[in-house]
């Protein structure tokens, strides 16, 4: 068993790039999970208040779900995970192997635009998660 | 995997309930749902059948409090018990910390008991864990059956059956009535977080 601990250095340079990159796009909620379910880290715009960890057990188990299908296809990830509603929006990245980074955003940002945001976040993320 | 997030001070710990199908692994989550609602911050999510058969599975976050001024956050899943959803009970058992086998312990369910545990043994071992090794409590569930004269095993049968190998430590339980759902959940959270802090040591 290997357990996930973050240093709190970490934590606030990662909260840093989320709320630049993303919260300040206007995106509602940004999650960070491990795929076992459990929160990394939060940022929202303190509008929008979701019951964050029902939600991030769900989402590894949805994430985890499509990546089981993506292999009985003989894919090797589906590596665009988006649902699309009225009002708002959410968005899957896989950071590496162990993370997921999740955002829910409203109509007034484009799925393009977002994904490009989060490609460079994940990158920024990356690189941070290394120095452990 | 428990996540440890020295910011704020927060750990988080995965509990599995597994066992065969219809054995009462909702059930316990039901009953801590009910009585332990003070320290349960949300709703149980329960992601089921039209025939209300587990599909995923159910959560249930549960704050124990502190220890060494970190809070103790426990997240209860069960998995499906339905032999053909083996796939997403795998899933499931992603990151697990501790588990608790829930057996049915009505006569005809005695070979169900043993492929189920036999199959725990498999999925865990994907993840490269070890049955021996992982924080374990067996509960022998429906014990209230004996009052209505079904036919029950006795609890020298279960543990030959089932925790010959283990020992790890056993309740017989009531889900249904609540009979030693709590002991069991006390059991499984505390050897769950000693297993964690020997870890961290």
């Amino acid at each position: 068993m290997n357990y996930g601990i973050v240093s709190q250095e970490q934590l606030e340079q990662i909260d840093v790039v989320l709320s630049e990159k993303l919260i300040k796009l206007g995106v509602d909620c940004v999650i960070i999970i491990d795929m076992a379910g459990n929160i990394i880290t939060v940022k929202d715009n303190r509008e929008n208040k979701y019951d964050v960890y029902s939600f991030a057990a769900l989402a590894a188990g949805n994430f985890a779900t499509v990546d089981a299908m993506a292999k009985l296809v003989g894919e090797q990830e589906f590596s665009l995970l988006f649902h699309k509603g009225q009002d708002s929006n959410i968005h899957f990245s896989k950071i590496d192997d162990d993370l997921l980074l999740i955002s829910m955003f409203g109509k007034e940002i484009s799925l393009g635009f977002l994904r490009l945001n989060v490609v460079e976040v994940i990158d920024q993320i990356r690189k941070i998660w290394d120095k452990k | 995997m428990s996540f440890i997030n020295l910011r704020e001070k927060v750990v988080q710990v995965k509990v599995v309930y597994y066992g065969p199908g219809r054995c009462g692994k909702t059930t316990n989550l039901e009953f801590i749902n009910r009585t332990y609602r003070k320290q349960i911050h949300s709703e149980m999510v329960s992601l089921k059948t039209h025939g209300d058969r587990t599909l995923f599975f159910d959560f249930l976050p549960f704050d124990m409090g502190k220890i060494k001024g970190y809070d103790i956050k426990i997240q209860l899943y069960t998995v499906p018990g339905q032999v053909k959803y083996n796939a997403t009970r795998k899933l499931v058992l992603r990151g697990v910390d501790g588990i608790v086998f829930v057996a049915d312990a009505m006569e005809k369910q005695r070979e169900k008991n043993i492929r189920s545990l036999n199959q725990l043994h498999e999925n865990l071992q994907s993840y490269k864990e070890s049955i021996f090794k992982i924080p374990l409590v067996m509960q022998y569930n429906k014990f209230d059956l004996t009052e209505h004269g079904i036919p029950v095993l006795p609890l020298s049968v279960l543990e030959k059956d089932l925790n010959s190998r283990l020992q790890v430590p056993y309740f017989k339980a009531s889900a249904i009535t609540g009979y030693n759902v709590a002991a069991t959940l006390k059991k499984i959270i505390s050897s769950t977080v000693i297993s964690i802090q020997k870890k961290l040591l």
